[in-house]
């Protein structure tokens, strides 16, 4: 399988590349191609077949990771290995850094960016997970000007993501949780490490220093056209010291947050199931890292 | 619509006229005939094509042969010791019988080589994590951590066995 005929370009400035994907002519598809791991199997199939690709690799500074307003923004052409390497993303945003280690392989890790998992927004994948969970916020580029999105909002269908054609992902920002009781968790299921998941849960704590739970966010992917908070989970929770019991309990209202589909790989009913029991294992999760 | 590009393989600067359809391995493969570097899935599932881009492990048949310009590639051909004999890891490979059909063999090679740089004593499972986006469907995958393991414990100078 090959990818179709296509031209390339490579932008030496975002707003280079904004003009580039905005002369993309009547039923035609300009595309940015970062790292390129969920865009070029796209080609191969031929489900996308883009006239023009827009590389955006050699753009200076849009792979900066900064801390900045009480967040850390990261920029989209973060590698995902160099973020899962990163002593910033470790230390202020610890979910994030426990996601990509399940984002598909280290080969494609190697190449693969943060921004382009957000902006291609496959309902599976783990950085839109933890972006969700995590209330994180986008900031593009168009050729009409700069915008912010919350990721919240930002991924509107299976890979059908909030940028516009003309637009290109320049950071995202993650917000950073302060305290010294935080926890994180992140569990999923996939046929083989590294595949896409079948179900994945993200969770993280703050508790108090009496180990009640201050702050709380879940968030579960491949069981919704996009990753979903689970907001009725985390209103229940909060203010609890978050035993085994309340979890369980609290896991009830995960039914009415998610519309899981059946497919190849599985069942609407398993993945249900599946998404109750795997934020249940991500909440105690959280919680023991927070009190360890 | 082709381009001319320049890339480092093997230690040898490699021109080319491309069209921006052609992927890096076949850029490898087709053009600058090194066929050592195989193609399975051509989707980025299987880690055939592995090789090293600017020293880091990645799916050559996921780049496109511009992408590449200017870069360094290293196939498993670079990974032999240039005299016309074997690197270390093929050594041990060949050693441990970590190979019957040998298709998967270039991308483990590459997989393997990458890990061992990073981490020159890995443990059992860390070996399995590096190997797990490069599919067998011989060996059962025993042999070939057995192999890594084998050369990670040469190269400190055990026995290996």
């Amino acid at each position: 399988m090959k990818a179709a005929e296509f031209d390339y370009v490579r932008a030496d400035s975002v707003a280079a590349a904004c003009r580039a994907l905005a002369a993309a002519g009547p039923g035609e598809e300009h595309k940015i191609i970062a790292g390129g791991q969920t865009l070029v199997p796209l080609m191969a199939m031929r489900l996308a077949r883009p006239a023009l690709l827009v590389d955006i690799d050699g753009i200076p500074g849009l792979d900066a990771i900064e801390a900045r307003d009480g967040a850390l923004a990261i920029g989209a052409m973060t590698r995902q290995r160099a973020a899962e390497l990163s002593p910033a993303i470790r230390e202020s945003v610890p979910l994030l850094a426990k996601a990509l280690r399940f984002v598909g392989h280290l080969q494609t890790r190697n190449r693969g960016t943060v921004g382009g998992s957000l902006a291609h927004g496959d309902p599976a994948a783990e950085i839109p997970l933890a972006a969700v969970t995590l209330d994180a916020e986008l900031e593009a580029e168009g050729t009409g000007g700069r915008r912010v999105c919350r990721a919240n909002g930002f991924f509107e269908a299976p890979m059908v993501t909030a940028i516009a054609p003309d637009e290109c992902l320049l950071e995202t920002r993650f917000p950073v949780w302060n305290g010294a009781r935080i926890g994180t968790g992140f569990q999923e299921v996939a046929s083989r490490q590294g595949d896409f998941a079948i179900v994945a849960a993200a969770a993280q704590v703050a508790l108090d220093g009496d180990g009640r739970c201050t702050r709380i966010a879940a968030g579960l992917g491949g069981v919704a056209p996009g990753p979903v908070r689970i907001g009725a989970l985390e209103d229940e929770l909060a203010g609890t010291r978050l035993e085994d019991g309340g979890i369980d309990a609290a896991l009830a209202s995960v039914g009415a947050a998610i519309e899981p589909d059946d497919d190849l790989h599985a069942t609407a009913a398993y993945r249900g199931r599946v998404a109750k029991v795997l934020l249940g294992r991500t909440i105690r999760e959280a919680r023991d890292e927070a009190l360890a | 619509m082709n381009r001319d590009i320049a890339v480092t393989v093997n230690g040898e600067v490699r021109r080319a006229n491309v069209m921006p359809r052609m992927t890096l391995v076949d850029l490898l493969r087709d053009v600058l005939g090194l066929t050592g570097t195989h193609i399975g899935c051509e989707h980025g599932v299987c880690g055939a094509c592995s090789i090293l881009l600017d020293g880091a492990p990645v799916r050559s048949c996921l780049i496109f042969a511009v992408q590449a310009d200017g870069r360094t590639v290293t196939t498993v051909e670079g990974l032999a010791d240039g005299a016309g004999g074997i690197g270390d890891l093929q050594d041990a490979f060949w050693e441990c019988h970590a190979m019957q059909c040998g298709y998967c063999t270039p991308g483990m090679l590459i997989a393997g080589h990458a890990l061992l740089k990073e981490n020159p004593e890995p443990a059992i499972d860390e070996i399995r994590e590096a190997i797990s986006g490069n599919l067998c469907r011989c060996t059962g995958y025993t042999q070939i951590v057995e192999a890594i393991a084998f050369c990670a414990a040469k190269r400190r100078g055990e026995d290996g066995s």
